[in-house]
């Protein structure tokens, strides 16, 4: 029987990212008694790396913009796979969350006039991005994180979740361990909200942190939650891909909106040679109407460097495929050359953009300003994971509530840019209060002690193995199937074979032997993440094999078209009695009257 | 910049186009006590001390504790001093060190050791609850926002780039030498009470902390702060210097305060 520690909240939050934290912010708000987990040290999480901006239609820099449009462009991006209700609120609700984090101290960039400055972004028709240079994620964390140390939230950092907990059904807490010692940790609650973020590390090239193994998809797969939409993952077009160990770390798509351009081995700006036909008219179809568009000419439509980021990622892989890549197999982002176009040319590049400057000069000893740069695509997001309730993110478990990108349906298909901080807090924000609202009206559930051993002593397991295959490995055997069998470009053949690779890693995963002790084992961390990284990596493979069409972030060689037929339906997963994983096929939520009609007005 | 020199004058280390074997003598211990170990890695273009780190956990030490995050230089996770200079692993290339020596990674010391590369840094979120938190001033438009100039935000802006990895309030010798914790905030929090007290929209006034309790008087400006932290901060031009003067003005020199006002400084 393993030795825990107990902590009783109302409101247990899982993550502390830009979600978790809005969550924790607004359920002590409630007056509830919230707890907060986070995997890594407070002000780490994986929110700090997002560069772009915020997505917000406040109009500030083009009075035009409003929720109809945001809404209209948010659909269209994800190839109406979206929860339109979910949408819907996003688009009316982010202004006043973009706002509100003005009141708690962020310093956003400003118009001359002194308001929140707003930028363009891939996707978006007007300029929506609130944002600071290039490290908007990290002004948005440290706000939120300033603001929680003040609100009497509990904190437990370096802490993990193995499993949550219920009781009949309902919500009963979590057992986890803390990374320090090695202690197990019991928080009982009745409302638990899963802010954990996404699963980029089951790909072996990706922007994400080691955080991101899939753990609150996982999580509450096994609590009986239903997953949803988990085929759609997506490949961000920009990723820096030389030397070899930065490959996948994120290139701003800001480094386009600030007039960066796409060229191939022949300098050719092939973004202008294939440009879908429902995007024709927003884009330009000259580079100077293009150049035009960045630098803010109201009546200029946006280059193609700036069309979806799975289209953007696909025409990049064409272009290496068809042997017009750059040296080391990517293309080449060049922002140099805005130089003859500005004054002060060098110097505005970098306060345009100074962690790309930095980081390029000190990853890759390349000066942005001079020379272009060599970016391939990289596993970025997930739009898919936790199937909620658009206005209360509960999950399908009564007590259990999802924000974040661990949470589906807002972006259905494929994210916009810009949509991923605002998601943070707009549901960040409502999970948090029907969280409280849940728990006030919900007493306290019981724990069952016998799950609570369970879970204990399979945590243990790695201990106890004399020898076994090194968790490490395991991992790195999976990124490369997922990245090999389940990339940007799929077929049936080898998606199958990934499924059989997965359960041989998942029979490998359950014989690891660790070395050494509880006390901070990054060994042991890693075999307790496999679990989580499997299930996923099941759960991408199985519904992206279901899906027989090409749509937003899920391109199908064998099936390049999409289908009508397939466009009606949402894919869920679920964990079924006898412990294997289902697939299920979903109404796709149907369109309001008026947002049809929005839909329409804005093709 | 965290290297001393500042320029890249020292010819960059090639490492050749195959590979090559470095050894890292690694402390391994726990709660201060431990040794160096060495590992011979072998070595590519374009790494870093962390992708090293990573190797040796992979295959030869599977349980050595290390922090990291992003691996981008943007969360302030992976600090430790490396050859003797406090740095972020994932941003310290192996050219830009003597690798035909064996390359020493130790934990930072001002901060109590828990696990080989790990340290205990709770102490630093301990300060940042005491300081006042930001007070907006009453919004000046009717819908409930605020104005202000970019150039006003300027200012203040680049002392939010910080990414607290701690590495300034490594290096000072208040903390390192002296270990005044209990009254001593450290450079990374009078750049955050320099980023509130020069806020534009907050009312609140920490003077009376900083010169107090905050001990703002035991920094005596040796800028070892400044030359490590990764983003570049000016944290003692910047920040502390000029937190000093509004401490002194408004503690010492009142009517030097009024006289500076009228000329609008
Ligand atoms: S300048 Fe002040 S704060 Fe910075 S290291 Fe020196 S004494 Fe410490
Ligand atoms: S001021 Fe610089 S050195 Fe200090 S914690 Fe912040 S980023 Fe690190
Ligand atoms: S891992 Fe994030 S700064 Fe080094």
């Amino acid at each position: 029987m393993p030795d825990y520690q107990t902590h009783e909240y109302d409101v247990l939050v899982i993550g502390a990212g830009g979600a978790g934290l809005r969550a924790a912010v607004e359920a002590s708000a409630a007056g509830v008694r919230v707890g907060l987990i986070c995997k890594s040290l407070l002000g780490k999480a994986h929110t700090v790396m997002a560069e772009g901006g915020m997505a917000a239609a406040m109009g500030n820099v083009d009075d035009r913009d409003n929720w109809r449009v945001h809404f209209a462009d948010t659909m269209r991006g994800g190839q109406y796979m979206n929860n339109s209700a979910m949408a819907e609120i996003h688009a009316k609700e982010a202004p006043a969350r973009v706002r509100e984090l003005e009141a708690w101290g962020a310093l956003f960039d400003r118009t001359p006039d002194g308001r929140i400055l707003q930028r363009n972004f891939g996707g978006h028709r007007y300029p929506r991005l609130a944002h600071v240079g290039d490290r908007t994620g990290l002004e948005l964390i440290r706000t939120l994180q300033d603001h929680t140390i003040h609100q009497g939230i509990e904190v437990h950092m370096e802490c993990t979740v193995l499993d949550l907990l219920t009781d009949a059904g309902r919500m009963a807490g979590a057992f986890a361990y803390d990374r320090e010692r090695g202690r197990f940790r019991l928080f009982r609650a009745p409302a638990v909200v899963l802010a954990t973020g996404g699963v980029g590390r089951a790909f072996k090239i990706t922007s994400n942190s080691w955080e991101y193994t899939g753990d609150g998809q996982s999580l509450a797969y096994r609590a009986g939650a239903a997953l949803m939409d988990m085929e759609f993952v997506q490949f961000h077009p920009t990723g820096m891909i030389w030397p070899p160990s930065v490959r996948g770390i994120l290139v701003t798509e800001g480094v386009r909106g600030e007039g960066g351009v796409l060229r191939n081995s022949e300098g050719r700006r092939f973004m202008f040679d294939d440009i879908p036909e429902n995007y024709r008219s927003q884009t330009a179809d000259n580079e100077e109407e293009g150049w035009r568009y960045t630098q803010g000419d109201k009546n200029a439509r946006r280059p193609p460097e700036l069309l979806t980021r799975d289209h953007v990622a696909r025409c990049i892989r064409r272009e290496v495929r068809e042997g017009r890549g750059s040296p080391h197999g990517g293309v080449f982002l060049d922002i140099a050359w805005i130089k003859s176009r500005v004054s002060g040319g060098a110097g505005h590049i970098r306060r345009k953009l100074p962690s790309m400057y930095h980081q390029f000069k000190q990853l890759a000893d390349i000066d942005i300003t001079e020379t272009p740069m060599e970016v391939g695509p990289t596993t970025h997001y997930i739009m898919g994971g936790i199937r909620v309730d658009a206005e209360t993110q509960m999950s399908d478990v009564p007590g259990l509530f999802a924000a974040g990108e661990c949470a589906a349906g807002l972006h259905g298909a494929n994210r916009l840019g810009g949509n991923s901080l605002s998601d943070l807090v707009v549901f960040g924000k409502r999970a948090g209060e029907y969280a409280a609202a849940y728990a006030k009206a919900n007493g306290a559930p019981q724990v069952n002690p016998d799950q609570v051993d369970e879970i204990g002593a399979r945590a243990l397991e790695p201990f106890n193995r004399a020898s076994g295959p090194n968790p490490y490995d395991i991992q790195h055997q999976l990124q490369d199937v997922m990245q090999d069998l389940v990339g940007i470009v799929r077929r049936q053949e080898e998606m199958q074979e990934a499924l059989e690779r997965i359960d041989g890693l998942k029979l490998c995963a359950a014989q690891v032997a660790v070395p050494g002790n509880r006390e901070y084992n990054p060994g042991w961390h890693t075999a307790l993440d496999l679990r989580n990284l499997l299930t996923v990596s099941e759960a991408i493979a199985l519904s992206a094999i279901e899906r027989k069409e090409s749509r937003g972030a899920h391109f199908r060689e064998d099936y390049p078209e999409k289908s009508a037929a397939a466009a009606k339906f949402n894919l869920t997963i679920r964990q079924a009695a006898d412990g294997s994983m289902a697939l299920g096929h979903q109404p796709v939520v149907p369109l309001t009257g008026e947002q049809k009609q929005i839909i329409e007005e804005m093709k | 910049m965290a290297t001393a020199t500042p320029t890249q004058a020292a010819p960059a280390q090639r490492i050749a186009a195959g590979q090559k074997t470095v050894t890292f003598e690694i402390w391994r211990g726990e709660k201060g006590k431990g040794e160096f170990r060495a590992y011979d890695a072998e070595v590519s273009e374009g790494m870093v001390v962390l992708d090293v780190i990573h190797k040796i956990q992979a295959e030869q030490a599977p349980d050595l504790a290390a922090r990291w995050n992003c691996k981008a230089g943007k969360c302030g996770s992976c600090s430790a001093e490396i050859n003797g200079m406090p740095k972020l692993m994932c941003m310290t290339r192996l050219n830009s060190l003597p690798i035909d020596k064996p390359v020493r990674v130790e934990p930072m010391k001002t901060f109590p050791s828990i696990r080989d590369l790990v340290t205990d840094v709770s102490w630093n979120f301990e300060v940042k609850k005491k300081i006042k938190k930001f007070q907006p001033r009453a919004p000046d438009a009717p819908d409930g926002t605020w104005r202000m100039r970019q150039a006003d935000a300027d200012r203040v802006q680049e002392f939010r780039k910080c990414i607290e990895c701690f590495l300034c309030q490594d290096v000072c010798h208040v903390l390192r030498d002296h270990h005044l914790h209990d009254r001593f905030i450290g450079p990374r929090f009078f750049v955050y009470s320099a980023a509130l007290e020069m806020q534009p929209l907050d009312t609140a006034d920490r003077l009376a902390d900083l010169r107090l309790r905050d001990g703002i008087g035991y920094c005596n400006i040796t800028k070892c702060c400044t030359k490590v932290c990764p983003e570049e901060i000016h944290i003692t031009d910047n920040a502390i210097i000029p937190l000093k003067e509004r401490v002194v003005d408004e503690f010492f020199d009142p009517l030097g305060k009024l006289f500076r006002r009228f000329r609008g400084e």
